[in-house]
């Protein structure tokens, strides 16, 4: 701190001279512009002509008037346009008129108000001291007073063991209250890794659960799926639809790329994929039939369906699973197991058997 | 004692006098009833802030008495017929009984959901405005971070509230969470789990965002709100600077009668406002998008706005950047949004702290800046500013491609190479148009506005008459706070520590280009200058 900036810190007011304020990097001006007060005040027309003033005073009347007018429409509104059940149009009607009227009631108020006080209150700009923040020397010694006699009557630093013990108590007391959180949810880590997927599920259309023969599924022709039998009465239907949903799609066999051990999980050509994007979950819903693409439209992670649904665009990292599929003896096409792999978004510890 | 120099046995005095002698009112109206309020427009953005809160909480009573929080399995047996007989839970199908059943009940959904998107706008508005007038300065960093605490909260209501009526939409924002939280490393799974009650979607969410909703935040808003306030009548009001103005008094209207009358009626106005928006202009049309199923999605699915910015900065992270260490998952395609957005939101909570340290000015501010006298602030400001506005575009990436027809894997690249380009940008150009303004006002300052008059002296020369300005407005130009970058210096151990040269380097940083205010000799031989010139073209004229 340089020694001039110390100087204005303590000369710019006697108020400050108590208590020494470091200016830090501010640079002390001794030639600036000296301060010519408050701007003289602009007189009104309502505060020189008393035509003005009654008008204003008229207008603040009506704007109140036309306020209770509104509340009392708004009470007209709620009766006179009642909902008929089924009638979209009464809905509106009541939602239109009923608004109108409590916004009437509101703003006449308010623009009534502000113009009060804008146009017949007066209008000098007032200025008044202020304090500095930090209580004065003598209120600061008398704070301390009282906490050291606080400490001195109850032996808050001298009673050492009390103390601690008390520090002590104070740390484990909250512990009780966290570890009943403790049941907010039980250990679904085992579920996480199966879905209602089982070998010779059915696969059906979602959402009215008709079973998919190989034979309806033509080339190009997209079905969102979900188990054989998982209804929405089915205990845990939207927690098992959640992960279970799978997207079948028909391609050329000459286009898809299978990796061997993967040859057989379609069938001539139809392939199931989980519908559960394996970023944060949301269902991938959209599919271009000429470049087999899937696109999630929440983060807009793209996977390449005839190529393993392997990610080529977006922040989703992992491809979607697979679902092995065949058809059962009278052409239905079923589910050979469950997914290999947890599906839907990542969690830590997904890979650990 | 009496309180009011009403006459005798009136109603009001006998009012007064009742209360004063079982409350003390007298003492308390005595001390506030006439404070000062300084005025500005700029200043009823919090107050907007305020008043959308009181109308959340009387729109959201309303709505508590008809909704019910249950995700137990229903059929639609409404009013509404494209959904009668679908499977839905309680939740939803109460919601469409408030829009479609009772009268008002759209209305005052509409009232809740628009004057919640009006509270954070307004609660972030007033943030930027008390940033770029340096309104966080000494006393005020505490209620910097009380504010910026609001401000999280306001975004917490927000998003819980969205996910109550338990329709398609706000659903999949919760599937959204779900994965999230499923990326955080080690407790994620406990966290998802311990917050949806096991599996994902469950059927506990709704009841228990409900309870955080209706109870918990909100009672932690009116706390913090409490807090601002009072910080806000310990320290009185900031002012802008001007004649008159100064960081040891107040200037603005008392609160008695004229302050209660303008902010009082300004409740009113907002409050109309928010009425008349809700009642032509429909919000979340719930019944559109049907209950919650995980199967389908609509395509071009958006937030509320102020979730915006974090849904753009998951967008916006590049792919294939999760990895495994061992047989563990990383989810950084998670983490990096995360840890992305937590430390922009640290950096806007203790960015007072980082500027009090550097300047080293520790007297009380009470006269605010104008943002062009404080460059780097304002620049800083403009970077951030720019940095979230690009990650809330990125949240509409896929609209924007739609809308004009671009590529969307463009539009998305090309958003994430703003979001680290633009930022700079926008620092570097906003900073040169503070400092070209502030060369402006001093120009104007010492020279006078120009009068646009051309005069050609007896020697051939032309000039423009200035004329000097009146000592009010020259004042608005030269009053500001001048600071000066510093060295590293040596402590008193003769040790030039870390922290010095860190500080040194910041200083620089910060106040490396400056322009001085003019100063009083300045203007005086500008203006002598002025009467030379205007001697020799008087002189000139007068020999014609």
């Amino acid at each position: 701190m340089s020694e001039d900036s110390k100087d204005l810190a303590k000369a710019s007011d006697s108020r400050y001279s108590e208590h020494e304020y470091d200016l830090g990097l501010r640079v002390a001006n001794p030639d600036a512009v000296v301060d010519p007060g408050l701007e003289p005040h602009r007189v009104r027309m309502t505060d020189k002509s008393v035509k003005h003033e009654k008008n204003a005073v008229r207008q603040v009347t009506a704007l109140f008037v036309l306020s209770m007018l509104g509340s009392a429409f708004a009470l007209y509104a709620y009766f006179a346009f009642p909902i008929e059940l089924g009638n979209m149009g009464s809905v509106r009607l009541n939602t239109l008129f009923l608004g109108l009227g409590i916004t009437l009631g509101l703003l006449g108020i308010g623009i009534g108000a502000v113009h009060w006080a804008k146009t017949l209150m007066p209008d000098n700009e007032v200025s008044e001291e202020r304090h500095l923040t930090r209580g004065s020397d003598e209120k600061r010694a008398a704070a301390v007073e009282i906490i050291n006699l606080a400490n001195q009557e109850s032996g808050f630093s001298r009673r050492k063991l009390i103390r601690r013990t008390l520090y002590g108590a104070l740390a484990f007391f909250p512990l009780p209250g966290l570890i009943i959180f403790g049941d907010l949810g039980p250990n679904v880590n085992e579920k996480l890794r199966h879905t209602a997927w089982k070998p010779g599920t059915r696969l059906a259309r979602d959402p009215n659960g008709r079973a998919i023969k190989a034979s309806d599924v033509t080339v190009g022709s997209v079905f969102h799926v979900i188990p054989d039998g998982l209804m929405p009465d089915t205990e845990g239907y939207l927690e098992q639809k959640a992960k279970a949903a799978v997207l079948l799609v028909r391609v050329d066999p000459s286009e898809l790329i299978e990796t061997p051990e993967r040859a057989s999980w379609s069938y001539q050509g139809i392939v199931a994929y989980s519908k559960i994007c394996t970023h944060v979950g949301c269902p991938v819903a959209l599919y271009e039939q000429h470049t087999h693409h899937l696109l999630c439209p929440c983060h807009q992670s793209t996977f390449d369906l005839v190529n393993g649904c392997k990610v080529i665009f977006g922040p989703a990292t992992r491809p979607l699973p697979q679902l092995p599929i065949t058809v059962d003896k009278d052409g239905y096409l079923v589910a050979q197991s469950d997914f290999l792999e947890p599906v839907g978004p990542s969690f830590w510890d997904r890979s650990v058997k | 004692m009496t309180t009011a120099p009403v006459k005798k046995n009136s109603f009001l005095a006998g009012t007064a006098n009742y209360v004063d002698e079982r409350v003390g009112v007298a003492g308390i109206l005595k001390e506030f009833g006439r404070k000062i309020f300084p005025d500005h427009w700029s200043f009823m953005l919090g107050e907007v802030a305020l008043y959308s809160f009181l109308v959340l909480l009387l729109s959201g009573t309303f709505l508590t008495f008809f909704f019910n929080p249950s995700m137990a399995e229903t059929i639609y047996q409404g009013s509404y017929a494209p959904l009668k007989g679908a499977h839905m839970s309680v939740a939803y199908s109460s919601s469409l009984d408030i829009s479609f059943e009772v009268r008002g009940g759209l209305l005052m959904r509409q009232v809740h959901h628009w004057s919640a998107l009006l509270f954070v706008a307004a609660a972030g508005l007033h943030m930027l405005r008390v940033f770029f007038t340096g309104a966080f300065r000494k006393p005020r960093e505490l209620n910097w971070v009380v504010g910026f605490v609001l401000f999280v909260l306001g975004m917490a209501a927000g998003f819980t509230g969205y996910s109550l009526p338990d329709d398609l939409l706000s659903g999949n924002g919760l599937r959204i969470i779900d994965g999230m939280m499923k990326g955080i490393p080690v407790i994620g799974t406990s966290i998802s789990t311990g917050l949806f009650g096991g599996e994902f979607p469950g059927t506990a969410i709704v009841s228990r965002l409900y309870s955080l909703h209706i109870m918990l935040v909100p009672a932690l808003i009116l706390v913090f709100l409490a807090l601002h306030l009072f910080m806000l009548v310990i320290h009185k009001h900031t002012h802008y600077s001007g004649p008159g103005k100064k960081d040891t008094n107040v200037v603005g209207y008392p609160l008695m009668p004229v302050y209660v009358a303008k902010a009082g009626g300004f409740f009113f106005i907002v409050f109309g406002v928010i009425m008349l928006i809700a009642t032509f202009f429909t919000i979340n049309p719930i019944w559109n998008y049907g209950g919650y199923d995980p199967s389908p999605v609509s395509a071009g699915t958006q937030p509320d706005w102020y979730i915006g910015w974090l849904d753009g900065a998951l967008r916006l992270a590049p792919t294939g950047i999760e990895f495994m260490v061992g047989n563990y998952t990383v989810s950084t395609n998670i983490l990096l949004p995360l840890v992305i957005s937590l430390v922009f939101l640290a950096a806007v909570a203790i960015y007072p702290f980082i500027e009090n340290w550097v300047t080293g000015d520790k007297r009380e501010h009470h006269v605010l800046d104008r943002p062009r006298n404080a460059p780097t602030r304002t620049a800083i400001g403009a970077a951030g500013v720019t940095f979230y506005a690009v990650l809330w575009a990125g949240a509409s990436t896929d609209l924007i491609a739609t809308n004009f027809k671009m590529s969307l894997n463009q539009v998305l690249v090309s958003m994430q190479i703003s979001l680290i380009i633009l930022p700079f940008v926008a620092f570097f150009v906003t900073k040169r148009l503070c400092l070209a303004l502030q060369r402006k006002d001093r120009e104007i300052a010492i020279h006078g506005r120009e009068s646009g008059r051309i005069v050609r002296l007896p020697h051939g020369e032309y000039i423009e008459v200035h004329e000097p300005l009146d000592p009010h407005d020259l004042y608005k130009l030269v009053d500001f706070k001048d600071y000066k970058p510093t060295l590293a210096r040596p402590n008193a151990d003769g040790r030039i520590t870390v922290g010095s040269r860190i500080r040194a380097s910041m200083s620089k940083f910060y106040f490396e280009d400056r322009i001085s205010p003019a100063t009083q000799t300045e203007i005086d031989e500008a203006a002598h200058h002025n009467h030379e010139i205007e001697a020799e073209v008087k002189k000139a004229i007068e020999s014609k």
